[in-house]
């Protein structure tokens, strides 16, 4: 890498440990002081901790318990806010697919803070003023999409806010403005590959640079085979609405790993069963605990995210640890037939097989006793060649390689390119059929 | 050599609906075809008039589609006319991967690994192989 790293605060994000722990430890009382002010904390705190005085070191951080996703929840609508609703200027609540949304909080001061980070993971992944940056992602209560406009905005980028979908617009729209930014989710971008042609649109039309592929968990072979459709550079981005949105967690131009952005989160992974913290890189989940956000304080929050923390030092010098890529979530382990597999598993072995195509299903139903895996896949379009005997070898190289990674002898089908569901959000790739006791 | 058109197709309602619509569409006529089912798929193969022009026709309407060299034989419509075809290639230890009738049911295509051993040994024994204009119909 021999272009110059660009930092948006250097002292800060290579701050040296110390430095950063002792602002961490501000934020940390700052963050329990605010706790103490919300319904929600107030009640559940008795007993750990009275004030923020109690909170001398981060080693004191163990004296509070986990937050839920079910405690947020729980707290639906006002429970965790420790302003006057009047100080607040905007809210998002998720997307409550699952049940009882959950609902963050920001006053004026979080939304510059979040866009502050957001900016930051921008410079951090190379980009300037001079991107035009066309942003696919959901506006509204999603935060993907404002979290990222706010960001690009500071950082003085033009934003072309097209938000989701409608693809041939967006294709117009990168070839005439030039967009070399984009935001999408990995699938958007699979699917806005493998139907360019129909629209009248080939790779040549675009300027494309960068693309910010977040959203949904992916594998660093999703990555690398956008990168080769399109020839550019994508960077993993990690957030949660609960921890305000995008820009929790970003890759630097090395691409190797997240920075979590330290000074504005307390980063710890645990072992789901014990939450005991796991030895550094070991995989484990995300917890994190807000150090700046006014509104909405949350401590400990177990996000159900796995993941590791990459040892070492990263060549950006930033000193603001990394985690790997997220590799399945606590709540979406599948068990079949007694093994545990996640979904993410099975991914990695399909997208390292190159006539694979871009779009992939898990299906699990139940024949008799035994559960089925059925795994449909997509064709990969270049590689056909008309040979039957070749498309019976593929499907058992696939069907040998899931059985190696994941334990468990599937069925494989194949499909043709374009005819599984298409996602141009998050996509939902796994359907579990077995009736549930 | 000619040239058959294979196009990978889900084995579901509408899809060679589709494909043949793509083809009607582009003006594309279809002299011959035959379906492998393999459950989830097929492979559909299509001799069509202008293989090359199919070709890129399917691909921009986003099919999975290859050209693959066969050959294609007139055979004598007669009792034994096909064994006296298969006995040739037999004798010659040489291998049919799959096969068709064209619409003329004395013609017979083949596909095969060693296609080029296989037209050598025909027209040895006197088969007529036919051209690429003669099967596709120009």
């Amino acid at each position: 890498m021999s272009e110059k790293i660009i930092y948006q605060n250097q002292n800060l994000e290579c701050a040296d440990r110390k430095t950063l722990e002792a602002r961490q430890l501000e934020g940390l009382k700052f963050s329990v002081g605010q706790a103490l002010k919300t319904k929600f904390y107030a009640a559940n705190l008795t007993g750990h901790i009275k004030s923020a005085d109690d909170i001398c070191s981060l080693d004191d951080l163990k004296k509070i318990p986990f937050t839920t996703k079910d405690d947020l929840r729980a707290s639906y609508t006002d429970g965790i806010l420790a302003t006057d609703m009047k100080d607040v200027v905007r809210m998002h609540t998720s997307s409550g697919t699952t049940g009882v949304p959950t609902v963050i909080y920001h006053t004026q001061k979080d939304i510059n803070n979040w866009t502050e980070l957001m900016e930051r993971s921008l410079i951090a992944s190379g980009a300037t003023c001079a991107d035009i940056f066309q942003n696919m992602m959901t506006y509204g209560m999603f935060t993907g999409g404002l979290g990222f406009h706010y960001g690009a905005e500071k950082l003085g980028i033009l934003v072309i806010p097209t938000g989701a979908g409608n693809t041939k617009r967006q294709l117009q729209l990168m070839k005439d403005f030039k967009t070399t930014l984009v935001h999408a989710t990995p699938s958007y971008m699979f699917h806005m590959a493998t139907t360019m042609h129909e629209h009248g649109f080939s790779m040549q039309d675009l300027h494309l640079k960068k693309a910010y592929i977040g959203g949904e968990p992916h594998s660093e072979n999703t990555r690398k085979k956008i990168e080769e459709m399109y020839n550019i550079d994508a960077y993993n981005s990690y957030g949660l609405s609960e921890m305000n949105g995008p820009g929790v967690a970003f890759e630097c131009v090395h691409k190797t790993g997240l920075h979590v952005w330290e000074d504005s989160y307390i980063l710890e992974i645990i072992d789901p069963v014990t939450g005991e913290p796991v030895k550094e890189g070991e995989t484990g989940e995300i917890v994190f605990t807000t150090l700046r956000r006014e509104a909405t304080p949350i401590l400990r929050y177990r996000t159900r995210d796995l993941a590791a923390v990459i040892p070492g030092k990263c060549p950006c010098g930033r000193t603001h640890r990394r985690i790997s890529r997220i590799t399945g979530r606590t709540d979406d382990m599948l068990i079949i037939n007694g093994a545990n597999v996640f979904p993410s598993q099975i991914e990695q072995v399909l997208m390292n097989v190159p006539e694979v195509g871009t779009n992939y299903m898990i299906l699990v139903s139940k024949t008799g006793a035994l559960d089925k895996l059925t795994i449909q896949v997509e064709i990969y379009s270049k590689l056909f060649h008309g040979d039957l005997s070749e498309l019976e070898v593929l499907k058992h190289k696939i069907k040998d390689e899931l059985r190696a990674s994941i334990m468990i002898n599937p069925t494989v089908e194949l499909h043709e390119p374009g005819s599984l569901p298409a996602f141009e959000m998050k996509a939902k790739r796994v359907i579990d059929s077995r009736i549930k006791i | 050599m000619i040239y058959q058109l294979t196009v990978f197709l889900d084995n579901r309602p509408g899809r060679l609906n589709v494909l043949t619509g793509a083809l009607s569409a582009g003006s594309i006529n279809i002299r011959a075809m035959a379906i492998q089912d393999r459950e989830e798929f097929g492979l559909v193969k299509l001799m069509v008039d202008k293989p090359d022009e199919a070709l890129l026709l399917l691909k921009q309407n986003g099919f999975a589609c290859a050209l693959k060299p066969v050959l294609a034989i007139f055979l004598e419509d007669k009792v034994g006319g096909l064994h006296e075809l298969t006995k040739t290639l037999s004798d010659a230890g040489l291998n049919i991967q799959d096969a068709y009738g064209m619409a003329a049911q004395s013609v017979f295509c083949i596909e095969s690994k060693q296609l080029e051993k296989i037209e050598e040994v025909l027209e040895e024994k006197g088969f007529r192989i036919l051209s690429g204009p003669e099967a596709y119909g120009m």
